[in-house]
């Protein structure tokens, strides 16, 4: 009797834990609430399974103890119940990962107007490059980094000639404008995080990842690294300011003005570029 | 399955095994040290990962400690958070399940339950735990060499694994992680060969494969898979082995180490990923499946029933045991491998639900109308049901490739790992000492304390990594050492993780009692007898308790039917022992005759 009912009151427990607890995820302030709502049908249909099963096996414990006299039944299987709980089972793992495949090809697929924009974490700091008038970002080489041209910009290809490097700094993107992160590290493996956004990717060093969303409301937000990344990885932080259009033209401006990338130098060797 | 032909009088096909001669001891030295009985290997694996597994407890109590209440012990800095967390890790999954689920309770019950003398290759079966000692000796000694263990996190991801930014990762700490990692796996490959082999080869007459415990067909199919999983742990390991000591480049490619260029070119660090969970993977199985066998046996004899749906059981152990070589890279969703693998990999990690709830299902119409003891073994049997089902179900969100997007690498990955992989095996595990402790020497441990173990533990458990995945909901990543800066943390949620390490004190603490009662009741535990749990395995059956070197005296014991002929009707008792000759059953004899 106690152990069935300690086995309800696990189950019930985890149900008014679920509904009362006050750690639960932070405001949206991406496009990805299809994303959130996975998880919530997944919720619905995991914690179904969950109290189900518990309160039929508290119900077997309570019903079927042991008591003088009681024999259990001797039934080595049954195909109709076994097959109907598996195609049961089947239809409800459907149910879930049908969804979570259609949001995933959402997911990558980037849409057309989405503006290229570059995120680059090294040994514990988060940079950022943002394409200028152009809107081409220029190709990079980690072979090229040097304390003059920390993200390795390659200064031949002439695209790197607007481009806005931010060193260790704040990245400011407009409001409801479809964004292309791609994703780049020089040394360890990071993780591009911000909780409000829900989209996450490694930075590989060796090859660049990507990924896309679109920010939905102002403020501001915490960037994280969630891939460890050495000792500094929990203050490895970074800060992603989602402005109005015109707030961030007016950024965008200033910045571009005291662009890193144009003010250094095109490198001794090889041709020169025309701008 | 073959058939052997059995009628009411037992007539049994022709001895196919030849009876074996046995390395008999001639010292104290070769009975207890360097012994040939897979018995005492067994007992020395066990003690060795339990052993291992204290540490590895300590080492989560100081990691909790410092998440509990940040900056309160200054000792705990994040180089030494981060080897701790690492060492646990690589120790709890490697050091201790591996060794104990496979090293342990497989040679303990392999020879014993399919009615064999011994492992088939005694000597190797030694070569194998020695071995292992040497692995567990090499790691230990990482706590001791300069620079400390490696804090790479257990995963061991490259570059970062054996660069400087890392604890270890220019020093010793990575390379003896490496290289006991790699003695491991020569140790258990000695011990994984003797397991299949011994089973396929060396089971008693008339035991089919079809009538076997399910015990033994999940060792059977975890060794199965680990020898063919853990030559992928086994390269990746030299491959990075050479990356840090030769400066070879598999996984390194053209890269900066705190601003300074590295000569190396053309690695993959993803490779190590693919290599490591192709390991990976199949050794949460590796873990699962032999605790999934184990408890199907503590549920049939302790409900008195018949484990439901038997042959379902076995495929889907072995389905199981298939797919979880193809759904490797679920763990790698976020990492920068190519997206369009999403779509296999969810799929095929989706489909492995399917199997595994069946076996779900089965246990709990294994209680349906049984007559249910609620003894030590079955209460643990009960509370690895609740905390499998709980762990399982939150696998599939993780599964599900765009829902593990915002959860991956917080820490509802950490409280879904430790429920399905940390604490449901675990609970078998306690379960099946206590179980089986009575058949290794004789005596009963003691069911209060034993009782007071399960609740603590069980319920203890629950209530650290239940709530543990609402952090991860809301967002904070695994592996910080250090929220109090994070602004969208609420204080609240320190005082759920402080109240998740007072938890963990306790639920460590309460582990002391288990200990106690091992050696306490070595001594002053009730005799047990040959049989007290009145079961039908061959192990019970035994002529001597505990058994001696060679297991079944004069006679190898013949078997007669499947192994859970409980409560059949119209027997006068209500089991009937594998080796007992009679009737195969009421009604249809056709199905495990």
């Amino acid at each position: 009797m106690a152990v069935a009912l300690i086995l309800v009151l696990v189950a019930v427990g985890s149900v008014v834990f679920h509904l009362v607890s006050p750690w639960w995820w932070t405001p949206i302030a991406s496009n990805w609430r299809y994303i959130d709502n996975t998880i919530i049908i997944t919720f619905w249909i995991t914690g179904a399974v969950f109290v189900a099963v518990i309160f039929f096996m508290a119900y077997c414990v309570y019903r079927f103890r042991h008591q003088a006299g009681r024999r259990a039944h001797y039934e080595p299987e049954n195909k109709r119940l076994e097959w109907w709980l598996t195609i049961v089972t089947g239809v409800g793992v459907a149910a879930m990962l049908a969804p979570g495949l259609f949001v995933w090809r959402q997911f990558i697929t980037v849409p057309e107007d989405a503006t290229d924009i570059e995120i680059f974490g090294q040994q514990w700091q988060w940079s950022f490059r943002l394409p200028g008038p152009d809107g081409q970002l220029a190709a990079s080489d980690a072979r090229l980094i040097s304390p003059d041209n920390p993200l390795g910009l390659n200064r031949e290809d002439p695209k790197s000639q607007d481009d806005i490097v931010i060193e260790g700094g704040e990245l400011h993107l407009p409001v409801n404008k479809p964004v292309k992160a791609l994703l780049r590290s020089p040394d360890v493996l990071h993780d591009f995080y911000v909780p409000e956004f829900r989209a996450k990717m490694d930075l590989v060093p060796g090859q660049i990842s990507y990924i896309w969303f679109t920010p939905i409301r102002t403020g501001t937000f915490e960037i994280l690294c969630a891939e460890l990344c050495g000792v500094g990885h929990p203050q490895m932080r970074g800060k992603v300011i989602v402005q109005e259009e015109s707030e961030y033209q007016a950024w965008l401006q200033d910045k571009a003005s005291k662009s890193f990338a144009r003010l250094l130098p095109a490198p001794k060797t090889g041709a020169s570029m025309p701008d | 399955m073959v058939d052997v032909p059995l009628g009411p009088t037992g007539v049994i096909a022709a001895p196919d095994v030849e009876d074996v001669e046995l390395y008999h001891p001639h010292s104290w030295l070769t009975k207890y040290v360097f012994s040939q009985d897979a018995k005492v290997i067994a007992i020395q694996y066990s003690f060795v990962a339990l052993s291992v597994g204290l540490i590895a407890l300590v080492l989560s109590w100081l990691m909790r400690l410092q998440l509990g209440f940040p900056g309160v012990f200054s000792f705990i800095d994040a180089n030494a958070y981060y080897q701790f967390i690492t060492m646990h890790g690589m120790m709890m999954v490697v050091y201790v399940l591996t060794a104990l689920f496979l090293g342990g309770f497989g040679n303990y019950l392999i020879p014993l339950m399919v009615g064999a003398r011994d492992m088939v290759f005694p000597y190797v079966n030694m070569l194998s735990f020695w071995i292992y000692l040497l692995a567990v000796l090499i790691l230990v000694a990482s706590f001791f060499v300069p620079g400390g263990p490696t804090g790479a996190g257990w995963t061991l991801y490259p570059p970062q694994a054996i660069l400087s930014g890392t604890p270890g990762g220019q020093d010793w700490g990575i390379i003896l992680m490496l290289v006991s990692l790699m003695t491991f796996i020569i140790g258990f490959t000695m011990g994984g060969l003797n397991y299949v082999v011994t089973v396929l080869q060396a089971r008693a007459r008339g035991m089919t494969l079809m009538r076997m415990p399910l015990t033994v067909w999940g060792i059977f199919t975890a060794s199965f898979m680990a020898l063919l999983a853990f030559p992928a742990l086994f390269v990746g390991a030299v491959m990075m082995l050479f990356d840090r000591v030769l400066g070879t480049s598999f996984f390194m490619p053209v890269m900066v180490e705190m601003g300074q260029p590295l000569d190396r070119n053309g690695g993959s660090p993803l490779l190590f990923q693919h290599l490591f969970w192709f390991f990976g993977h199949p050794e949460v199985y590796i873990v699962a499946l032999p605790a999934f066998g184990i408890v199907s046996d503590l549920i049939s004899t302790h409900a008195r029933r018949n484990i439901f749906g038997y042959r379902m059981m076995v495929w889907a152990l072995l389905a199981i045991g298939a797919l979880s070589f193809i759904v490797w890279a679920h763990h790698m969703y976020v990492s920068g491998m190519n997206p369009y693998f999403g779509f296999f990999f969810a799929t095929t990690t989706l489909i492995i639900a399917v199997p595994t709830a069946i076996k779900v299902y089965n246990w709990i119409l294994t209680l349906w109308r049984g007559d249910i003891h609620l003894t030590v073994p079955m209460l643990f049997a009960l509370a690895f049901i609740v905390t499998f089902v709980n762990g399982g179900l939150t696998g599939l969100f993780l599964g599900n490739v765009v829902v593990d997007v915002p959860l991956s690498d917080t820490m509802f990955v950490v409280a879904h790992f430790h429920m399905v992989m940390g604490v449901a095996p675990i609970l078998v595990i306690f379960g099946a000492i206590y179980h089986w402790y009575p058949k290794v020497t004789g005596r009963m441990l003691n069911d209060p304390l034993g009782k007071l173990h399960f609740w603590v533990t069980f319920l203890g458990a629950y209530a650290i990594f239940f709530p543990m995945h609402y952090l991860g909901l809301m967002g904070i990543p695994r592996r910080y050492h250090d929220i109090a800066d994070m602004a969208f943390v609420p204080p609240s949620a320190h005082a759920l993780n402080a109240f998740i390490t007072i938890v963990a004190l306790i639920v460590g603490a309460t582990q002391l009692v288990f200990v106690f009662n091992l050696f306490w009741s070595l001594r002053h535990g009730k005799p047990a007898g040959g049989n007290p749990w009145r079961a039908t395995t061959l192990e019970w059956q035994t002529p001597e308790t505990p058994p001696p070197h060679g297991n079944w005296g004069k006679d190898l014991p013949v078997v007669y039917r499947w192994a859970y002929d409980y409560s059949v009707p119209g027997a006068d008792q209500d089991f009937l022992a594998q080796s007992q000759p009679g009737p195969t059953r009421a009604g249809s004899g056709s199905i495990h005759g």
